[in-house]
């Protein structure tokens, strides 16, 4: 960045965005009736970390149900609202949002240069919707009928027939899904028109591309659930017969419309973590990204072709063999993209000058959780295994492996990644690089299990099992036992770094894009005067002039 | 926006309006006759026609920036293809 460029030099130190208000009010109307895209993502982070954690605790619960055969623990009616509980947390209120709404938030605007996204009240609104819509999902477990037990798919006809809060839980997701598209329009707008000047699509920084090709399918994939769901409530209200089949109505096609927008939400959640991964490899390997345009390519391939393999969460719903079989090929399709990303990053990697710290490794152990997942997946897309394997715990290893070993991973990996740009103070270093370690061990332990399980035929939501199975079922929840203890240790040492840690220089990573051009934490409306972008998104030769700024 | 430098005279309004009331009434009609399976084609094929009367006139999208149009057809691709597959599984099942 040439001095023309206008970042602000780092030395000099503005006053950070926590110190500034963006309306008439201090303290905590500052934060609530803020419209800066950094407060409302900070705002966005506090809400999620606190889900997260309540469905942690009810995972590590179950895990306590299973750590031996007699369900002695809960009922079975508990275990089924439990297990549904922790599957709408987990799906609509932690891995869908997460790292759109706190990162791409935070950094997607000061990444192409811009001071806030496009619409800032909008953004405000979309973050008192999300809570609106969690505020519902909670008052739906304390109402008389008592919490859903459906599981987090809702399957018709179960769903028509439960006496718990099935339409209020519903519609709290409908709720959700509008906060879902309100974020995806702003930043499309804000790709679109707030570019800095020579930000040119293709100087965008990966986690830019991959943000925007997943805000399109929040656009167009988001409103086939919020019908769904509406048919659904109406359903349960007045009989009409569209899903019911007692009346007439076909239940399959609820499991289309519902994996019509659900699929395409797996490609929600693991899109921006790969957009993460993609800024994380080259920082730390000092070198451009292997592959740049693949890699912003496959994200819209990857965006597109998730429209088009719903169906093999249908394999043995009852629906044709025709659409089996064609389902079955597009599914492999989609892996391609997918392996065009992990092959890039290697070669990015590649006779690179790795330095590894903490975000690095956190990466690192996302690849190969993430190639598990991914890999059994195709176990699963295959028919023939699939009519074996489907609603079983192999099923659970494998959607825990993409979805908690993919994005989650990759949630924690960009927490520490971006952590002291966010707060300004680096936290210890040693104890990341435990937590990385003892994280690994753990997620295996509590999830290969399963694999192994799942092949021998244990079902999927049972409070009970058969005592052939106890052995695997006691080191899954002892896995348990130290994922969790981990990523409470994970929060403890953030915590402790928010208060007491070191203060942060400004590019503690020798990251080059544009955040790592300014102030930690950065300034209102992020840049003194808006920057003019010469150089390529991962062009390491950067450095050298940035430590004269 | 652009959508405004072309004015639209309020006759083509008012065209478009009794178009898309026939339309209705057709599709309702036609509800009472046993087409077998073509019903349902022919009532999709309807209510196609009658959203492109709606996003190209009323909406103004005929008249306005490239960039709108693509990202429309884009979606519409999207719908079309997710009906195509869905209808393989109807058909066939
Ligand atoms: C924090 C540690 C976690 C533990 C201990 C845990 C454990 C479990 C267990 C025991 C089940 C029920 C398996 C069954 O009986 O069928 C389950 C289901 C599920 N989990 Fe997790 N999990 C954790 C984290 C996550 C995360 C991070 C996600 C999502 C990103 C997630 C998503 C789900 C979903 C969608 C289900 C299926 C619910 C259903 O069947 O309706 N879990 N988990």
């Amino acid at each position: 960045m040439d001095n023309s460029s206008g970042v602000l030099p780092v030395e000099q130190v503005k006053k950070s965005f926590y110190q500034e208000s963006t309306n008439k009010y201090t303290g905590i109307g500052a934060w609530l009736l803020t419209k800066d895209h950094k407060r409302i993502g900070l705002m966005y982070m506090y809400a999620i970390i606190s889900f997260f954690v309540v469905g942690a605790i009810i995972g590590l619960l179950m895990r306590l149900e299973l750590l031996s055969p007699g369900g002695k623990l809960f009922s079975a009616q508990t275990y089924n609202s439990l297990f549904t509980l922790h599957g709408v947390i987990m799906i609509f209120l932690f891995i869908i949002p997460g790292i759109p709404a706190i990162f791409g938030n935070f950094f997607l605007p000061i990444q192409i240069g811009a001071r806030d996204v496009a619409f800032p009240r909008l953004n405000l609104l979309s973050w008192y919707v999300y809570i609106t819509g969690a505020i519902l999902a909670l008052t739906s477990l304390f109402l008389p009928g008592g919490p859903i037990d459906t599981g987090w798919t809702f399957y018709i006809p179960y769903s028509v027939r439960s006496g718990t809060n099935v339409s209020l839980a519903l519609f709290a997701a409908f709720v959700l899904g509008f906060s879902s598209i309100l974020t995806g329009i702003n930043f499309v707008t804000t790709v679109h028109r707030l570019r800095g000047k020579g930000m040119t699509f293709f100087k965008m920084p990966l986690f830019v591309w991959a943000t925007y090709a997943t805000a399109w399918i929040q656009i167009i994939a988001t409103p086939v659930i919020a019908i769904t769901i509406l048919l659904v409530i109406i359903e349960r209200a007045f009989g009409v017969g569209i899903f019911d089949p007692a009346l007439g109505g076909d239940p399959i096609l609820f499991q289309h419309l519902f994996w019509i927008y659900s699929h395409p939400a797996v490609y929600i959640m693991i899109l921006p973590a790969m957009g993460v991964v993609s800024e994380i490899i080259p920082t730390f390997s000092r070198r451009t990204i292997f592959g740049y345009k693949q890699i912003a390519y496959s994200s819209l391939a990857i965006a597109f072709i998730g429209y088009l393999v719903w169906g093999h969460h249908m394999f043995s719903s009852g629906q044709s063999d025709l659409s089996n079989m064609i389902f079955s090929l597009l599914t492999f399709l989609v892996a391609l993209p997918s392996g065009v990303k992990i092959f890039n990053w290697v070669a990015t990697m590649y006779k690179g000058s790795i330095d590894p710290q903490p975000p690095f490794l956190w990466v690192m152990s996302f690849i190969v959780l993430f190639s598990i997942g991914g890999l059994t997946g195709l176990v699963l897309g295959s028919l023939a295994t699939d009519i074996h394997l489907t609603d079983t715990y192999f099923v659970v290893a494998h959607f825990h492996y993409v979805m908690f070993g993919g994005t989650g991973t990759i949630f924690i990996a960009a927490m520490h990644y971006w952590f002291p740009k966010m707060f300004g103070k680096m936290y210890n270093i040693k104890c990341a690089n435990v937590a990385v370690v003892l994280y690994f061990i753990g997620f295996n332990m509590l999830y290969f299990p399963k694999f192994i399980m799942g092949y021998m035929g244990m079902p999927r939501r049972y409070y009970n099992y058969l005592p052939m199975y106890t052995p695997y079922q006691r080191i899954s929840t002892y896995g348990s036992w130290i994922l969790v203890g981990t990523i409470f240790f994970i929060i403890g040492y953030f915590v402790y770094a928010y208060y007491r840690g070191k203060k942060a220089t400004s590019n503690p990573w020798g990251g080059v894009t544009l955040e790592w051009h300014i102030q930690s934490p950065p300034i209102m409306e992020n840049f003194e005067t808006l920057p003019v972008i010469t150089h390529d998104p991962y062009d390491f030769s950067q450095l050298k002039e940035m430590k004269n700024e | 926006m652009s959508g405004n430098k072309h004015h639209i005279g309020y006759g083509t309004y008012v065209i478009v309006w009794i178009a898309l009331l026939a339309f209705t009434a057709i599709t309702v009609t036609i509800a009472g006759v046993s087409l077998g399976r073509y019903t349902l084609f022919i009532a999709l094929l309807i209510a196609a026609i009658k959203s492109a009367l709606v996003i190209n006139i009323f909406m103004h999208i005929k008249f306005d920036e490239p960039i709108f149009k693509i990202f429309l057809a884009l979606s519409g691709t999207t719908i079309l293809i997710i009906f195509v597959l869905t209808f393989v599984d109807i058909l066939y099942r």
